[in-house]
């Protein structure tokens, strides 16, 4: 017993001791690895939130800088003047050419957005390729009659003040996901400041939980899934 | 918008299928693989692989001639409501990926929420669910021609009927738009019953006592399949044949087939 317990007050007086001079080399050394860590913790950071960000997102311009400003002063109905509601209560979208080509068959003015608009699309007849910012992935259903018509909601409300702008902004596409920017939102925290700053499911249901109209779900005992899915 | 939705707004779509009428020539199943953009294969032979919503049966009664006799059943998704409200499907399924709608009284299935344990096809006692074993191959050009109102689905996910329930989200936007608050019968029908040549397939809300499924579900021939599950199918079939309606169940030699309450 006596012999044992010697051993084990050597062994432990050995750790002890090497346990010293590792605390001892690690006085010297101990502000060059903080900050090493900082400096390495920052970088990271960087890299996460600015870096990744910026190369997640593609850049790409609209074929046209179209106007909204201009156009909707001289429509009369509004938004629905151009993004109308065909009869079968689906919604339009983003216009044709046909539509575009009812006041522009000649350019009306000499700006050059127009200009270039009436020779490469109107007189070739090819549709021009608009970027959607709101585009929603394939596996939503997205009734535009049900929020305009029945609940009264703005436009604005989900596109924000879309109609009020003069120049198109750039249209950034997720590298990863294919999607529009708008869907995440332009702040990559997820933080909202507008109820038109994400188009995330999170926001559908948000303001879907407060109004709790199509309540049918016997798993969620919230709305039934096939509301906004197809 | 409280008030046109709650309350009397429920529906309680179902099917009647009149085996009588059915001739069994498939149309139902070929409009609804084009409806629903259903993937197939080239080699469709082994049928635990193929995809089919809409599937039509050959029953017989096992007699030899002259008494012998056949019968077709088209066996769409059942829709159970069961006696809690809801399907054995959605009792075992561990995503939430289907669900059953008490709004509409349809079993939804989201695929980008299921992630393939294929609990609900062991739970469904009418084979009424698939499993995608592989991604969808469209002959070249094909994928011009599928319905944009339905989102096609991905390898590893379980599909089934709808109901075509993108139809009814298509009529419920043009009801908004005109300012209805009800959807009209003939707003809102599926694939198979407008392609039935036969006209055995009826579609409605078997609630509602305009439509024609109300009344058609309480003739004398009508049935449902495995009755005695207590799954409480919103398809009901008919047919003047006993043997058919004996066909609807495991039933014993002495038993007779259970009628619809």
């Amino acid at each position: 017993m006596s012999e044992l317990d010697g051993k084990s007050q050597t062994v432990s007086e050995i750790v002890v001791s090497s346990a010293h001079g590792q605390s001892g080399k690690e006085g010297g050394s101990g502000g060059v690895i903080v900050l090493f860590f900082f400096v390495g913790l920052v970088a990271s950071l960087i890299v996460g939130w600015v870096l990744f960000p910026k190369a997640l997102y593609s850049q790409k311009k609209q074929p046209i800088d179209f106007n909204h400003t201009l156009h909707n002063g001289l429509v009369g109905n509004g938004c629905e003047s151009c993004h109308f509601f065909r009869e079968d209560g689906s919604y339009s979208g983003v216009p044709k050419l046909a539509q575009c080509i009812e006041c522009h068959e000649e350019a009306q003015s000499s700006d050059p957005e127009e200009i270039k608009f009436v020779e490469q699309f109107v007189k070739k007849e090819i549709e021009v390729p608009w970027l959607v910012y709101a585009r929603q992935p394939d596996c939503v259903f997205f009734s535009h009659a049900a929020h305009v018509k029945s609940a009264n909601m703005d436009c604005a409300t989900c596109h924000g003040p879309i109609g009020e702008s003069e120049h198109m902004k750039l249209y950034q596409q997720n590298r990863i996901t294919g999607y529009s920017r708008n869907i995440w939102g332009e702040n990559i925290v997820g933080i909202k400041k507008n109820t038109w700053d994400r188009m995330k499911m999170d926001d559908c249901s948000e303001c879907h939980q407060k109004q709790k109209v199509l309540l049918g779900s016997v798993q969620t005992q919230k709305e039934g899934c096939f509301v906004c899915h197809k | 918008m409280k008030q046109e939705h709650g309350g009397n707004g429920t529906r309680k779509y179902g099917m009647v299928i009149d085996l009588d009428l059915c001739t069994g020539c498939g149309s139902c199943m070929v409009a609804c693989m084009a409806e629903n953009n259903v993937p197939f294969r080239e080699d469709e032979t082994d049928k635990l692989k193929s995809i089919t919503w809409m599937r039509v049966y050959k029953l017989t009664n096992g007699k030899p001639y002259p008494e012998t006799d056949i019968c077709y059943l088209p066996r769409p998704c059942q829709h159970c409501e069961g006696s809690h409200g809801h399907s054995p499907c959605v009792s075992v399924c561990p995503a939430t990926a289907t669900d059953y709608d008490s709004q509409t009284g349809i079993v939804s299935q989201i695929y980008t929420r299921c992630f393939g344990c294929r609990y609900c096809m062991a739970a469904c006692p009418y084979h009424a669910r698939y499993f995608n074993w592989y991604d969808p191959i469209w002959p070249e050009g094909m994928e011009k021609y599928l319905n944009p109102n339905v989102s096609p689905r991905m390898r590893g996910v379980v599909e089934k009927c709808s109901f075509c329930f993108h139809r009814y989200q298509a009529a419920k936007d043009k009801a908004y738009l005109d300012g209805q608050k009800e959807i009209e019968e003939d707003a809102y029908q599926t694939a198979c019953t407008q392609a039935c040549p036969a006209g055995a397939i009826t579609f409605g809300d078997l609630d509602n006592p305009d439509h024609a499924v109300h009344k058609l579900k309480k003739q004398p021939g009508a049935f449902r399949l495995l009755e005695r599950l207590g799954t409480n199918t919103k398809v009901y079939y008919v047919s003047s044949r006993e043997w058919v309606r004996r066909a609807g169940d495991n039933y014993l030699k002495t038993e007779g087939p259970k009628k619809v309450v």
